[in-house]
């Protein structure tokens, strides 16, 4: 997420970063190795959903960003520079 | 990890025998493989089946004959004949290609295909993977063709593969939330995502088929069905092998046992969803006829041999539900004109969704309008319960509990709010 | 057997997000993905936790990655774009990424779990009472659907069901389950709340991401 400068690139990271925490919260779920029970599974329900969600508003926010400077690259997005 | 009815029995035999070159490795590998094997019958042999009965039933139709050639009369050796032909053909992959992901979407439609079939139950324990959210686990698997065919459309560099591909890859993932709905009110009926126990109480007669169940379930069943050709881009849906209008769509330059691939995982997925609207609304493998039934289940109960003839003659019946729903989505094909993509956009978005949702909250609503309209307490029109009903309840161990019980949420009495809890009742349910 | 499997399965997620990040054309990029995603779902397989692994199916594979590529297609600009790094950028991300590694792998090393794992146990013996059946498996087995359901419906059978459930000493993360001495009943809360925060949370994405992504008229670049 930090070394792509592509819009979806970054996007794709997020995902990522969410989807180590997802599995972290399942881990912590099983009935072997962690005491969270069920709720270590129903908090990662919630994590997919969310970030499907967040993906879809951040999609959009970068086709919005593309109809205006006919580029993915964010280090295009400088008019708010210093 | 879950049991496998086969494996164990794969296992058992492999430590029995002790024969030594099967017992160096793992015997749960062994039970794999045969489950692979089998999967893999089951998925190339209806395919190969219903490419044949597609060009016979296509010829007919237009008023010809179809294949006429090869294996005699009724040319049903055409497919091996397809086969041999497009093995021997070169493989090309265009210049401007991304080589890798070209050679890639053609295995990663096949395998979400494939994969689905290891849920599909052919008959009471004729299962490769048992899992209590089967049908949940099939479609989500099933999802996954669509990166197939986006990568396939993108990866082979020309305009018409792309449009096509992003084209189709909009109307399949479309049509999953239609598909999600429908699929889901068998589930509702019968209380359970397994697929086996769906048609398990499926059983007993005709009336108890989950589509003669209430008249949302009724429609219900021909949603699924229309859903389902437009999630298999068929014919009136077929823009991506829209021969007329897009050279080919996602698989314009893909030739030989490539482009076979995405052929074999059509006619596979026709097969699997034909199988499982068999499964959810028609009965599975249940006749419907109380007499075979009865005879059949006091058979398997009483002897292993009768088991087994219950199992094959169910798997007989599953296969001529589903063969018969693929000739009629075969007929559909050669019958209808194809939609552009607005409409088939249109269709899904403003018809099917709320079409959908309405037989979704009818199908709820439909046993708590019984259970308020008779008498008695009942649930559905017949004898007929979903399976949270049948399974036995856990009763609360009523404690002894001493005088008045105060019962509080978090801390706030309930004396004066609509919330209480009463002391011995069976609770949370 | 179930060993190798997760290790097999784990390396593949983890080299396949590396392969994210290395990777220069955007379109490999999402398939590398796909290829992480899928084997987290089979960790979560492995893990018993049939319905959020297939859930992560169908939704980050079937849905989340469809998207990406779709905004791939919208947006590019060439056939195969290749977005070039300069070293420094490299070194820069590279040292935070190394950081963060860092920082949570101290955390990780720090956690005797030997020790934990008596205590697991210990606790474990408390929390089964009888386990609830339906259908083929155990609920520790994968048979989730049911226990996820009722909990998201406001309805937590598995804390509050358990036969055992007057004797607990101590309260398991996060629901008040208490139980006085003198035979007061509390019931566990339950998801439904956050759950329909979700539904309403979603159509807002959806009006939103309608609305942002709508069609708008191109601006010219010659005017700005």
């Amino acid at each position: 997420m930090t070394t792509k400068r592509n819009a979806i690139g970054i996007l794709m990271g997020v995902e990522l970063v969410l989807n180590g925490a997802n599995i972290n919260l399942v881990a912590f779920s099983n009935s072997n190795y962690g005491l969270l029970g069920i709720d270590g599974q129903i908090m990662s329900l919630f994590v997919i959903v969310l970030a499907a969600a967040e993906a879809a508003v951040a999609l959009a926010i970068v086709l919005s960003f593309y109809n205006n400077h006919q580029t993915v690259d964010v280090d295009q997005a400088s008019e708010l520079q210093g | 990890m879950h049991s496998f009815i086969l494996a164990t029995t794969v296992e058992n035999l492999i430590k029995s025998a002790d024969l030594w070159p099967f017992n160096q490795v793992h015997s749960g590998v062994w039970a794999a493989l045969i489950h692979t094997t089998l999967v893999g019958l089951f998925f190339g042999l209806p395919a190969f089946v219903f490419i044949w009965a597609e060009r016979k039933v296509a010829g007919r139709i237009q008023d010809r004959l179809g294949p006429t050639r090869v294996g005699g009369r009724f040319g049903w050796l055409q497919s091996l004949a397809d086969g041999v032909k497009l093995i021997q053909k070169e493989d090309l992959a265009p210049d401007a290609a991304d080589k890798m992901l070209f050679r890639l979407a053609p295995y990663i439609v096949v395998v979400s295909s494939f994969a689905a079939f290891m849920f599909l139950p052919f008959s009471q324990g004729l299962v490769a993977v048992v899992m209590d959210a089967g049908l949940f686990i099939a479609l989500a698997v099933l999802s996954i063709e669509v990166l197939g065919i986006v990568l396939a459309g993108y990866a082979s560099g020309s305009k018409w593969s792309l449009f096509g591909g992003m084209r189709e890859a909009a109307q399949m993932v479309s049509y999953e939330v239609p598909l999600g709905i429908t699929a889901v009110i068998p589930v509702v009926v019968a209380g359970t995502l397994n697929l086996g126990d769906i048609v398990e109480m499926q059983n007993g007669g005709l009336q108890n088929w989950i589509i003669f169940n209430s008249p949302f379930t009724f429609f219900a069943f021909f949603v699924f069905f229309t859903v389902t050709l437009a999630s298999n881009k068929r014919a009136p849906f077929d823009l991506a092998e829209a021969e007329s209008e897009l050279v080919g769509g996602f698989h314009t330059e893909y030739s030989g046992m490539r482009w076979s691939f995405f052929f074999l995982a059509e006619y596979a997925s026709m097969f699997f969803v034909s199988a499982l609207a068999a499964i959810l609304f028609l009965g599975g493998w249940w006749t419907g006829i109380p007499p075979i039934d009865n005879a059949l289940t006091s058979m398997a109960d009483s002897s292993v041999g009768g088991l087994y003839l219950l199992r094959v003659f169910g798997m007989k019946v599953i296969l001529v539900k589903a063969g018969l729903m693929v000739f009629v989505q075969i007929w559909i094909r050669w019958t209808l004109p194809r939609l552009r993509i607005d409409q088939v956009m249109t269709t899904c978005l403003k018809y099917l969704v709320p079409m959908s949702c309405f037989l979704f909250l009818g199908a709820v609503l439909w046993p708590l309008i019984l259970l308020s309209s008779f008498s008695e307490p009942r649930a559905t029109l017949l004898d007929f319960e979903p399976i949270g009903e049948r399974v036995p309840k856990r009763v609360l161990v009523e404690k002894e509990l001493s005088d008045e019980v105060e019962t509080t949420l978090l801390g706030h009495s309930t004396d004066d709010k609509l919330v209480s809890v009463h002391k011995t009742s069976g609770g949370a349910q | 057997m179930s060993e190798l499997l997760f290790y097999l399965y784990a390396l593949i997620a983890c080299g396949a997000a590396i392969a994210v990040v290395l990777s220069q054309n955007v379109v490999r990029m999402a398939f590398w993905l796909v290829v992480s995603l899928s084997s987290v779902s089979f960790l979560f397989f492995l893990l018993g936790a049939d319905f959020v692994g297939a859930t992560q199916l169908l939704i980050y594979v079937g849905g989340t990655v469809v998207l990406l590529i779709f905004g791939v297609m919208l947006t590019s600009s060439g056939p195969y774009k290749t977005i070039q790094n300069s070293p420094a950028e490299l070194a820069l991300s590279g040292m935070i990424g190394l950081a963060f590694l860092a920082v949570i792998s101290s955390s990780v090393f720090s956690v005797n779990w030997i020790e934990n794992s008596y205590r697991l146990a210990g606790a474990k013996e408390h929390h089964d009472g009888e386990q609830l059946k339906f259908g083929y498996n155990d609920e520790t087995e994968g048979n989730t659907t049911r226990s996820l359901g009722t909990a998201l419906l406001g309805v937590r059978f598995d804390k509050d069901y358990s036969p055992e459930a007057g004797k607990h000493a101590h309260s398991h993360g996060g629901e008040e389950h208490s139980h006085h001495d003198h035979g007061e009943v509390t019931v566990s809360t339950g998801y439904l709340l956050p759950f329909e925060i979700v539904s309403v949370h979603l159509l807002v994405v959806l009006v939103g991401a309608a609305y942002l992504a709508r069609a708008k008229r191109r601006v010219d670049v010659q005017q700005a």
